[in-house]
């Protein structure tokens, strides 16, 4: 097993970078990125404004960095909340099996057949529109039923090896067979999963916020830049490519981590 | 024979689940609806009468019951905000989401299938490295970014076409699937590029099989091979995967549609879901659910036919 491969690296050279200036931007920007007026209408890109201004004078790559640090916390929020309700269900199903394991699985193969952003909008509609909390827990849902799937696999396959065997013969109980030993062995597994989890989760994040039903105004995030970016692509187009470009570089970063990921398992040639 | 029947009884239960599960989900908010409809004008006596004029009033399995019922015999429900029939507000606007899927299905096929060959002449060093760095990056845009990109280059700089003024399909049939053609690319992009990796590494693993070895042995050229024998087995995950995409397709017409501001199902789901229609939300939900589960369907029968090895198996 090579530890370390070119797509690994440069995934995490990529997200190193971004993260950074996303970091950056909670802390920092060049100008206040809702204040009107920080520059002159519609300027293009110079040293003084990265990305120039849009319609009401505002810097673009201080709204840029702002709406990417949105996006990457909600889309982190909703691959936590996703990957620790998914892998316990996951778990316990796995582990133990019988009636409870059945159901959930059928469950699952009707929520997996659906398109994600479909169920997404379902919830969103139901839990209602234009909140923070709500899209993370509406997505936050929708990833549930494939990190259960994957680490149910994981966990079933490691039921009856021979360390957890004798872990349960030392007289180790569920919980602690369930973390400490079986856990661990599954993250080959799980890593991958959680890298694609995240991708989807910034996609699905930037497509609901540029539908005009995830986050609004003042959690702007990525994907409602473009869709305001948008109405002014006649007259700025940088506003629209240096959104989109963010969110595309920080889909490539974690896709590329993952492909790196899985060929170190060795699992696509 | 005896899969397909148990194949479609289970297409018919996962029916009935996910409009019972929509249905059910709406009418947790719908006692909100009456409510928001009447705002601030809301008396208990005029909330009751608006809530037996929507028919809330009655037991949620009746209510179920009638709305299947009605849903089958073309009666959608009465839209909470235009106070009209759901049916006279989506029927043309299915009629462009079908042409907008269709036309992103044919490309997706029609591109993915000549790519995926060609891509399996290299096989290792800086081409094939460049190829999946490539396939990496159309993944990772986004469909609604790639149409945005789109409609500056073609509508803004070029003028092919006008963004935002789609012109009907009844209107002007050929300048609407020119501006079709834009957002079924937007939508195709993506998926290709899956498409594309999925067909090489089943290609791959294919040539690594023994019968290749032996077709080469016995003086067949490598692209006799290819075409004449792996193509063959190549090609069936590949159908199934295609079918599956149509799922994908629809969830891609949504976002994509409010693109292109195109009059389709996925833009009237959005908005309505903005007013808290739900009538609407639910009827459009329920459609492009049955549609997603259809193709699901497909897909499956499809595999049993093209692939025997399957039916081998006592079709379980």
């Amino acid at each position: 097993m090579k530890k370390w491969n070119a797509y690994f690296a440069a995934g995490l050279l990529l997200a190193g970078l971004l993260a950074s200036l996303v970091i950056l931007g909670i802390f920092w920007t060049p100008y206040d990125p809702t204040a009107m007026a920080a520059g002159p209408q519609f300027a293009a890109p110079s040293l003084r404004h990265l990305l120039g201004t849009d319609k009401f004078g505002r810097d673009i790559f201080s709204r840029v960095l702002k709406g990417a640090g949105t996006t990457c916390s909600i889309a982190l929020l909703t691959v936590a909340a996703g990957a620790v309700c998914g892998t316990a269900i996951g778990a316990l199903t796995g582990y133990f099996g019988g009636v409870v394991d059945e159901f959930f699985m059928r469950l699952n193969d009707a929520l997996t057949a659906f398109p994600s952003i479909l169920l997404a909008l379902v919830i969103i509609a139901v839990l209602g529109p234009g909140s923070k909390l709500n899209v993370v827990i509406a997505l936050g849902i929708v990833f549930i039923p494939s990190y259960a799937r994957i680490s149910r696999t994981a966990f079933a396959a490691l039921r009856d090896v021979n360390y957890v065997k004798s872990a349960r013969l030392m007289g180790a109980g569920p919980g602690r067979i369930l973390m400490v030993h079986i856990l661990p062995n599954t993250m080959p597994v799980l890593l991958p999963a959680l890298t694609i989890g995240f991708n989807n989760a910034v996609l699905a994040e930037a497509s609901m916020s540029y539908l005009g039903i995830g986050t609004a105004p003042p959690d702007a995030s990525l994907g409602y830049m473009l869709s305001e970016a948008q109405g002014m692509l006649a007259a700025n187009p940088w506003y629209a490519l240096g959104t989109g470009l963010f969110i595309v570089w920080m889909v490539f970063a974690a896709g590329l981590i993952g492909e790196g990921l899985q060929r170190r398992e060795g699992g696509v040639s | 024979m005896k899969y397909a029947a148990k194949r479609i009884l289970m297409l018919l239960a996962t029916m009935a689940i996910v409009s019972f599960l929509t249905f059910l989900a709406f009418d947790l908010i719908s006692g909100d609806q009456a409510t928001a409809m009447l705002g601030t004008a809301a008396t208990p006596e005029k909330l009751a009468a608006l809530r037996a004029e929507l028919g809330l009033d009655r037991p949620f399995l009746v209510r179920y019951g009638e709305w299947l019922f009605g849903f089958f015999a073309g009666d959608l429900g009465v839209s909470a905000s235009y106070r009209q029939p759901v049916w006279t507000l989506i029927s043309s606007k299915v009629l462009v989401t079908l042409c907008l899927s269709l036309l992103s299905f044919l490309l997706i096929t029609a591109v993915s299938i000549p790519l995926g060959l060609l891509s399996t002449r290299w096989t290792g060093g800086p081409a094939a490295a460049a190829q999946t760095v490539f396939n990496q990056l159309c993944m990772a845009v986004p469909a609604f970014f790639t149409g945005i990109l789109l409609s500056w280059i073609f509508g803004i700089t070029l003028k092919w076409f006008v963004p935002g003024a789609f012109p009907g399909l009844s209107v002007d049939f050929t300048g609407s699937l020119r501006h079709l053609f834009f957002a079924a690319a937007a939508i195709a992009i993506p998926r290709i590029a899956m498409t594309v990796r999925m067909l090489r590494s089943t290609i791959f693993s294919e040539l690594q099989k023994d019968y290749v070895r032996t077709a080469i042995s016995r003086g067949n050229d490598r692209t006799a091979v290819l075409y004449r024998h792996v193509l063959k087995n190549a090609l069936a995950p590949v159908v199934t995967f295609l079918a599956q995409t149509m799922a994908e397709i629809v969830a891609g017409s949504i976002v994509v549609e409010q693109v292109f501001a195109i009059p389709g199902l996925g833009r009237m789901l959005v908005s309505s879901i903005a007013n808290r229609d739900c009538p609407v939300v639910e009827a459009i939900v329920v459609i492009l659910a049955f549609w997603v589960v259809l193709s699901n369907t497909a897909a499956d029968l499809i595999q049993q036919a093209v692939d025997p090895r399957l039916r081998l198996g006592g079709g379980a």
